[in-house]
């Protein structure tokens, strides 16, 4: 299934609704980096609360949008790993220091408001 | 959910539906939402294993009754290449595919029993053990 991608100002919001398989994160990637083109983006949030496993591939796949779009000048922050996925990331051996995460979709976009502005965006409030 | 069920994988959407099968039977025997969430990770790197080395395989899933203990055991069989150097296979980082080198000593570490049983050009087995805490 695909995962929808709304544009809000300067930013896309990706949120995944349901268990991804490998092609559909593949799809993912290929229509972020087209659309942070299109839309001339500075930041991404990909909402990924929905995910109830984030294994090796769907987590070095959100590593690569991360990557690939600050290489296009948009910086993405990845928000809602749920804490049972977090727990089994840091077992697997998953490296995710060099990419942004936030707790929620609030606090994701305030995280790139900031980034962007360079003042503190509307949090809580 | 019956006690044992046999999923065959052929491709991506397999893995999503062995390891929701597994979600379901881990659930019905009381397993805490962290094991539900560790084994069906670890379900999905040996699936897809499967799907990236050998194409085709399958993945059976079963209940496990022993002395009061409840768990489940996931047997990941394929007859592709098997693996040439299981031990190199175990360390983090190698990968003869292009992923990270994770799946197999990811998924061991995720679980409470793992074997694996491979020989060149003769498939390759793996079998894991989640137990209910």
């Amino acid at each position: 299934m695909a995962v929808p991608i709304l544009k809000q100002g300067p930013f896309l919001i990706a949120s995944i609704q349901a268990a991804l398989t490998d092609t559909d994160v593949v799809r993912l990637q290929e229509d972020i980096m087209r659309q942070v083109g299109r839309f001339r983006s500075r930041g991404i949030v990909v909402d990924v609360t929905s995910l109830d496993v984030m294994d090796s591939f769907v987590s070095r796949s959100l590593r690569g949008i991360a990557h690939m779009t600050r290489l296009r000048g948009a910086e993405t922050v990845i928000v809602g790993i749920q804490p049972e996925v977090a727990f089994a990331m840091v077992q697997l051996g998953m490296n995710f220091e060099d990419v942004h995460t936030a707790l929620d979709l609030e606090e994701g976009l305030a995280f790139l408001q900031e980034k962007l502005t360079g003042e503190p965006g509307g949090g809580a409030g | 959910m019956p006690d044992s069920v046999h999923v065959a994988i052929a491709s991506d959407s397999d893995v999503v539906t062995a390891r929701q099968i597994a979600r379901e039977m881990g659930g019905d025997l009381g397993f805490s939402s962290t094991d539900l969430t560790l084994l069906a990770t670890a379900i999905s790197e040996v699936a897809r294993n499967i799907t990236t080395y050998a194409g085709t395989g399958e993945v059976a899933l079963r209940v496990l009754r022993d002395r009061g203990r409840e768990g489940i055991e996931v047997l990941a069989s394929d007859d592709g290449p098997g693996i040439e150097d299981v031990e190199l296979a175990l360390q983090d980082g190698y990968t003869t595919g292009n992923g990270l080198g994770l799946g197999l000593p990811g998924a061991r570490r995720l679980v409470d029993e793992f074997d694996l049983e491979t020989r060149p050009g003769e498939g390759t087995r793996v079998r894991l053990v989640k137990w209910r805490v």
